[in-house]
């Protein structure tokens, strides 16, 4: 459909959308290699169909080349990558042949992007209702009466209010899924025939991810429009997509109907991946995969996840595998398929733990309130950890987890009430604290990227601790470094490295080693994982657990994520707007929960089991 | 002297730091140059052709290279003599006031809240005064000032300006997770900011002490202009074309060389200074 019949069709029937059959979009040999390093590739031999009203998961870790291909959809490549080789090509036009005029046209009109980060792509200085408007003018959609019904029509359609109030806002009055709401109305509203969609939904609360995923899906289905949905995420993908492509080291290794993806996964990496993911239904020994993500340059000869992979023979080296196809619709990059056997999801499967163990109680609040300034931000929550236990504070963001969590770890002062630690009740602020106090509760941050010094080397940041409590000194205390660095599964090379060159799992395993440098009894864990990867986030979870059942460290573990609990906690506190609404064992919580919202969470948490 | 900080705060960086910042081409031409106007000045005293108050000819006639001055001195020699004591005190000037200011500065940011608000409204009030008006001031006083007052003086007056800029940068890191990390371990406070938050400055730091040592040097110059120079009867660039700017008809490279020299050597000094900036923002992520 051209803008200009898009135009009549609105004018007519502002808001009517007519179902259009368009014949997708179909990706062949998309190959995009560093511009300085030619030879490289960052992603290659990339062969995708987008069917009319399908979405498609692309699923990868950081470094895969998951957004390279997103962008790509567009003509687009960011600086120092360009498109070398394939055809993108959309009702017969190869959108990667087509003059530059007619790519700008095309982008937005018949193929929208949706970015990861929308607040940054609204005009902060505009109102909602004008951008929209704004966007349809650009677009030549409408009249300029129309124009504003429109807005308020597509407002309508992602679920939103559509008053003059509402049109009013601006950006920052919005709330995160608003504001991912309003960035859909607006790809959806030119009637595009493609959706790109960059991990909308990372950092959002998960009943404001469900509602996003579900708006988004059924306008695709309504409208037709063919989806790419890209994540590193594959319990999200599992709730929305029609096919799952998996992607690593710049390569799809799995493309499948969604189903057979996660009931039969054939690639090596696909089950690994899965292997991570932490289940709803049952706790789960979560592994990672060893080693890291390699970037462009870096791959291995032969089968890219060769150097990872549990079932590498030595075929695997010697020459890449060709996608084959082992079923309808299910095509897979490796040469053993037939031979690796089948696969079952609830594999690695553990004993919930056991809630009638034996517990001696280290660390307990007592009717904690904690304000910021005039405002009281958490009600009278009573909580307490046992030797060697996992407790799990749950909530959506602005419950007010990391804020109690920062309180009883002395980083936030402002609170009244009682933190009592082995019978002793502690200081306020850190500063205030015992240096035994402060050494044996150690606080680890959600941002890897933000909680090490980037100046400082990998040896000073873990000896720092040591020499400060003064347990280790000189050379033993370098060795005592490298001990630690052995046991968060960082390599003795890393010892000198500054912290800037590290990936974001290998951060949190520093920070991690940080903690445990200290030697601590209790460990506060903000959020540690939600910045990772998952299979990053199962490596590092399972790390935890060892630490937990070697040296009986208790840890209080705060997390939106629910199924992640289930994996590694004993008990769980559900926290709405500072208080706390359900508390006990996991399973008894997780299986029978008592009041309305915890429910709530419970069912908008994404899940594969 | 932010090059003073860098090295100290952070041993891990500094060998390859100068080999990295040598890799730009900016900061190898500005460094070169730079070089080359200090040698300029330290070997007067064996290369010049005349003395410092020699006369060498009739004044503003064009003997020489660059002709004679309006007493008949030589304008290549007083060039080269005028230039260490205009150098020595630009340089130890902006030290003084990057370390004052950045002091300042920093410690208004992680100190926060009322010591904050007192500190930089203290500041505010500072900032209200033109520049050269202090050293005006002071040097009108007193009697025979010594090199030493302008230092303190040019220091004092770069101090406030410095101290904005290095608060605005330590906010945005004194709020980072590794400083609140190293707070809950119980790290003293002067480490804190020694070790884990100036490291992490040096970027915009050392831009800003290029740009104060033009600052320094223009008024330096205008102070020997204005006939405020430590020693009156000693070459220096400012006082230089003060004094020679009633002949700039008849011999107009008595003035229009140590204005030359100003320049040449303020764009060398902004050019390293940029180059430093840069490679140290390359470690940052």
């Amino acid at each position: 459909m051209t803008s200009t019949s898009g135009a009549t069709s609105d004018a007519t029937a502002p808001g009517a959308h007519v179902a259009r059959t368009t014949t997708g979009l179909v990706i062949e040999g998309l190959g995009v290699t560093l511009t300085n390093r030619p030879g490289v590739d960052v992603v290659d031999d990339i062969d995708l169909v987008l069917r009319p009203g399908e979405v498609v998961g692309l699923v990868g870790e950081s470094g895969s080349g998951k957004t390279t291909v997103g962008t790509s959809l567009l003509g687009y490549a960011r600086a120092g990558a360009a498109i070398s080789s394939g055809k993108v090509l959309l009702e017969d036009r190869d959108v990667l042949q087509l003059p530059w005029k007619q790519v700008r046209q095309l982008r937005g009109e018949e193929i929208a992007y949706v970015p990861q980060d929308p607040a940054s792509a609204l005009n902060p200085s505009i109102r909602i209702g004008k951008q929209i408007v704004e966007l349809l003018a650009l677009r030549g959609i409408g009249t300029a009466e129309s124009r504003l019904q429109g807005a308020r029509d597509g407002l309508a359609e992602v679920g939103l209010p559509n008053d003059d109030d509402f049109l009013a806002r601006y950006a920052h009055q919005l709330s995160g899924g608003q504001v991912q709401r309003v960035a859909l109305a607006m790809a959806f509203l030119p009637k595009p025939k493609v959706l790109v969609l960059d991990e909308p939904t990372t950092g959002l609360d998960v009943t404001t991810q469900k509602m996003v995923l579900d708006t988004m899906a059924s306008l695709c289905r309504t409208h037709g429009v063919s989806a790419l949905y890209v994540t590193h995420d594959l319990a999200v993908v599992a709730n929305i997509a029609d096919r799952v492509a998996v992607m690593y080291a710049g390569q799809i290794a799995e493309l499948g109907p969604r189903d057979t993806i996660f009931a039969n996964p054939a690639h090596p990496y696909t089950r690994a991946l899965l292997d991570s993911i932490p289940h709803l239904s049952q706790a789960r020994a979560l592994t990672g995969i060893p080693g890291r993500t390699p970037s462009p340059g870096a791959r291995p000869d032969g089968c890219r996840f060769h150097d990872r992979c549990a079932y590498a023979v030595d075929r695997c080296r010697q020459g890449v595998p060709e996608l084959r196809t082992v079923a309808t619709d299910h095509e897979v990059r490796c040469i053993r398929v037939e031979e690796i056997g089948s696969w079952d999801i609830n594999r690695g499967t553990v004993p919930d733990a056991d809630p009638s163990r034996r517990r001696e109680v280290i660390l307990s609040v007592d009717g904690l309130n904690v304000f910021y300034g005039r405002k009281q931000v958490v009600h009278d929550v009573s909580f307490d950890l046992a030797r060697g236990e996992v407790v799990a504070l749950v909530g959506e963001s602005g419950s007010g987890k990391t804020t109690i969590s920062r309180s009883v770890g002395g980083l936030h002062a402002d609170w009244k009430g009682a933190v009592t630690f082995e019978g002793r009740e502690l200081a306020r602020s850190a500063r205030k604290r015992s240096a035994e106090d402060r050494k044996r509760i150690q606080y680890i941050f959600q941002n890897p990227y933000l909680s090490l010094n980037p100046r400082l080397t990998v040896e000073q940041i873990i000896r720092r601790p040591m020499e400060l409590f003064g347990l280790h000194q000189g050379s033993a205390a370098t060795d005592r470094v490298l001990e630690l660095m052995d046991q968060v599964a960082l390599g003795s090379q890393m010892l000198r490295y500054q912290a800037s060159r590290l990936s974001g799992g290998e951060r949190q395993r520093v920070a991690i080693a940080r903690a445990l440098a200290a030697e601590p009894d209790v460990m506060i864990c903000d959020e540690i994982t939600s910045a990772l990867d998952v299979s990053v986030q199962g490596s590092i979870v399972a790390l935890l657990e060892g630490l937990r059942e070697e040296r009986g460290i208790s840890m209080l573990f705060v997390t939106h994520n629910l199924a992640l609990v289930r994996s590694i906690a004993a008990r769980v506190e559900i926290l709405q707007a500072g208080r706390v609404v359900e508390e006990g064992p996991v399973a008894t919580v997780m299986d029978t929960p008592r009041e309305d919202y915890t429910r709530t969470l419970l069912g908008n948490s994404p899940r594969i089991d | 002297m932010s090059t003073a900080v860098s090295p100290q705060a952070t041993p891990a960086s500094s060998p390859s730091f100068f080999r990295q910042a040598l890799r730009q081409k900016r900061f190898s031409f500005g460094f070169t140059v730079t070089v080359l106007v200090v040698l300029f000045a330290v070997l007067a005293p064996f290369v010049a052709p005349f003395g410092e108050n020699e006369t060498a000819g009739p004044p503003y006639s064009p003997d020489g290279t660059f002709g004679t001055d309006y007493l008949g001195q030589d304008v290549l020699s007083r060039l080269m003599h005028g230039g260490q004591s205009i150098l020595l005190i630009s340089v130890l000037g902006t030290a003084l006031g990057m370390v004052l200011g950045i002091l300042i500065g920093v410690v208004a940011a992680y100190a926060g809240g009322w010591w904050d608000e007192v500190i930089m409204r203290l500041n505010d009030v500072l900032l209200a005064f033109p520049q050269i008006l202090l050293a005006l001031v002071v040097l009108t006083a007193l009697q025979n000032p010594s090199s030493w007052v302008i230092v303190v003086l040019v220091g004092a007056s770069h101090a406030p300006r410095v101290s904005r800029l290095a608060r605005g940068v330590a906010l945005g890191i004194v709020s980072r997770d590794f400083v609140v990390a190293a707070e809950a371990l119980g790290e003293r406070r002067s480490r804190v900011i020694l070790a884990e938050v100036l490291p992490n400055m040096t970027g915009p730091l050392l831009a800003e002490a290029g740009l104060r040592l033009t600052y320094s040097i223009g008024l330096v110059a205008a102070l020997g202009f204005l006939g405020f120079a430590a020693d009156p009867g000693a070459a220096n660039w400012g006082q230089m074309m003060n004094e020679n700017r009633l002949g700039l008809a008849t011999q107009p490279w008595a003035v229009v060389a140590p204005v030359l020299m100003i320049a040449i050597f303020t764009i060398a000094t902004n050019l390293m200074a940029d180059g430093l900036a840069q490679a140290a923002q390359k470690g940052d992520s």
